[in-house]
């Protein structure tokens, strides 16, 4: 298969420890006495479904950063749109069982007395639908969006300033209850999803597995990505953008194929968050949760693929301990890991455990050459 | 006679493969080119000096579509209008350019380098599903030998000294297989030894393709032994061989005397 190629053994260990950590959580959750030692109570099961979603959401980030150059402050954006799409359609689940009884209109709507559902509320109640916006609304405002900036050559941080301000126009239009996504309270009191109870232990092991297949199958096709010659087109742009250009390739292109993709990547996160947490409002388009995903990227080390999403769970679950245990410290420990991820692990922690791991200076982290090949290059050089 | 205008690229008995016709570009105000005019011909080797200023580079941002002219037409290979284009199409009709400071993709090897520039598709969607060919791999080798870097292969671009990233990106040139190669000061920084090794190289390249090579160095201009254009304040001010503009009284004004 053309996606499987291109992975490594490393690869496959990390998708074999995925499979087996969620699979082993859904049996502890399932399969065991509630109350023996080894039972895994649902909340800590949609908890991790939460932090897989995070790490797709970094995944998505490291493409574009780490491996284009583009960094994007807005990224919260494209998985709260996401995540909106699948309110939607479990809006529209709800039926008949809303506080008002209304067996079309979600209760926000009867609330603000709307006669009729909106026209772009049509269609949610088919999940198929529901999913196709899911990849759709995120991929076409970041198709829109990039179009106009890197036709434009807006790079750096102009880029990040403006992506930081996509991010914040939605989380202002969002807030207005007329938009009609709920306004302040957004979007929850999900009932079902496909037919089946959102609160069943089951169901949250569904969403949990699903969780991590996304998170596999978004790390497979990054992997194909970047192991491909686009891969390294992208880096190339990265690190030498006019460059590139001179030699006949469309940075814009290239830029916007990645974008896109990304962008698609963090609405599936979102659609997957929602359901496990069971509410999305417009807070989730706040500035600061891109800067988040930033930080889990950089943390993790950008560029590898594995890091940000060993970042992402790190940090998440660093974070849920912080706010349950002290909860006042939390924003000082997560400035203070920015910073220390700046000063001392430039490369990350991934970077850092491939520093240790690799004795060889000045030699990139890839596949080396087979020594054979190397000797035979030396010798000929030598003849020349 | 005057009333005639200046000779114009003739289909018929010679057409120069890049003709500049009153090009004139200002930033705020400053006219970085004057009306600038001059053409080279198919397979000539030309070198283009001038003092600062004198509007090399912005010559070269326009010919490979980096800066819009203001006023003048750019043809290349006769009927082509290069100031309608950007770069990646400029580059696609066989324009390369070398920078001045030598500018590779470090984080990637010698032999990506060399790929990355290989003629061939450009499109995202070509560079994700293509594979590298044979015919690909035999073509980078002989480039590797051309330039000399066929030990290092499989090194990082970014850790090669500076005169083998000028060889390396001149090669990446030699890859995409241009028509036309404008080449921006390749000796600054070079040892002497690496100065005639570059001048060797360019000859030899020029051999089967037209060069344009911007240069300060006087004695490299020397070793190269080809037709001189002189620019001073955007405009031409004199052409002809080195010994030739050497002896103008008004280049020795500008530029030689200083």
């Amino acid at each position: 298969m053309l996606l499987v190629r291109h992975l490594d053994r490393m690869a496959w260990l990390f998708l074999a420890v995925l499979a087996g950590a969620v699979l082993l959580l859904a049996g502890l959750n399932l399969l065991t006495d509630p109350a023996s030692f080894w039972h895994v109570p649902t909340y800590a099961v949609s908890l991790v479904g939460k932090y897989l979603c995070y790490a797709l959401l970094a995944l998505a980030v490291d493409l574009i950063w780490g491996y284009c150059g583009i960094l994007s402050l807005g990224h919260g954006a494209f998985f709260a749109l996401g995540g909106y799409a699948m309110g939607m359609y479990l809006m529209r689940q709800i039926g008949p069982r809303g506080v008002y009884g209304n067996p079309i209109l979600p209760d926000f709507m009867v609330f603000l007395n709307w006669p009729e559902l909106p026209w772009y509320w049509h269609g949610f109640d088919w999940f198929p639908f529901a999913l196709a916006m899911v990849l759709l609304v995120p991929g076409l405002l970041a198709f829109l969006f990039g179009w106009f900036a890197f036709r434009a050559r807006v790079t750096g941080v102009y880029l990040s300033i403006i992506t930081q301000a996509m991010t914040y126009a939605l989380l202002l239009a969002f807030f207005r209850n007329d938009m009609g996504f709920g306004g302040n309270n957004g979007l929850t009191d999900f009932k079902d999803i496909l037919g089946f109870d959102i609160q069943a232990d089951s169901t949250r092991v569904a969403l949990l597995l699903a969780s991590a297949l996304a998170l596999a199958m978004g790390f497979i096709i990054c992997r194909a990505i970047v192991g491909s010659k686009l891969g390294k087109v992208a880096i190339a742009i990265r690190d030498a953008e006019s460059r590139t250009r001179f030699l006949g390739y469309r940075v814009e292109h290239y830029k916007l194929f990645l974008f896109t993709l990304s962008a698609m990547l963090a609405g599936v996160a979102g659609a997957l968050y929602v359901p496990q947490v069971g509410i999305i409002n417009p807070g989730e388009f706040a500035p600061a949760n891109s800067i988040e995903i930033v930080i889990w990227v950089a943390l993790g080390g950008r560029g590898t693929l594995y890091g940000p999403i060993l970042g992402a769970l790190l940090v998440n679950y660093a974070k849920t301990y912080f706010t349950g245990a002290l909860p006042d410290a939390w924003l000082f420990v997560l400035g203070g890991l920015f910073v220390a991820a700046t000063l001392f692990l430039p490369k990350g922690i991934v970077g850092l455990l491939r520093a240790l791991t690799s004795r060889r200076v000045g030699v990139a982290p890839r596949a080396p050459e087979p020594a054979g090949e190397a000797l035979r290059a030396d010798r000929r050089g030598a003849a020349a | 006679m005057s009333l005639i205008p200046p000779p114009a690229p003739d289909a018929a008995s010679h057409q120069p493969i890049l003709y500049l016709d009153g090009v004139t570009v200002s930033f705020d105000g400053f006219r970085a080119l004057n009306e600038l005019s001059f053409y080279i011909e198919p397979g000539e080797l030309r070198a283009i000096i001038g003092p600062n200023g004198a509007g090399k580079t912005t010559m070269m941002d326009v010919i490979t579509g980096k800066t819009r002219p203001d006023k003048g037409q750019v043809f290349f290979e006769g009927g082509i209008d290069l100031t309608q284009r950007d770069e990646a199409a400029i580059a696609a009709l066989g324009i390369g350019r070398k920078f001045q400071k030598p500018t590779v993709f470090e984080q990637h090897s010698v032999l990506d380098n060399l790929g990355l520039a290989l003629a061939g598709a450009r499109s995202p969607w070509a560079a994700l599903f293509g594979r590298a060919s044979a015919a690909d791999a035999a073509r980078i080798d002989e480039v590797l030998t051309t330039i000399g870097l066929a030990a290092q292969r499989g090194q990082l671009a970014g850790a090669l000294s500076h005169g083998q990233k000028q060889w390396l990106e001149i090669g990446m040139l030699l890859c995409q297989d241009p028509r036309l190669l404008l080449v921006d000061e390749p000796v600054a920084g070079m040892t002497d030894a690496e100065t005639a090794q570059t001048a060797a190289l360019l000859r030899t390249i020029a051999a089967t393709r037209s060069v344009v090579v911007v240069e300060h160095d006087m004695a490299f201009v020397r070793d190269l032994g080809v037709r001189v254009t002189v620019l001073h304040e955007g405009s031409v001010l004199a052409e002809g061989s080195l010994d030739q503009v050497s002896a103008d009284q008004r280049v020795i004004e500008v530029y030689l005397g200083r």
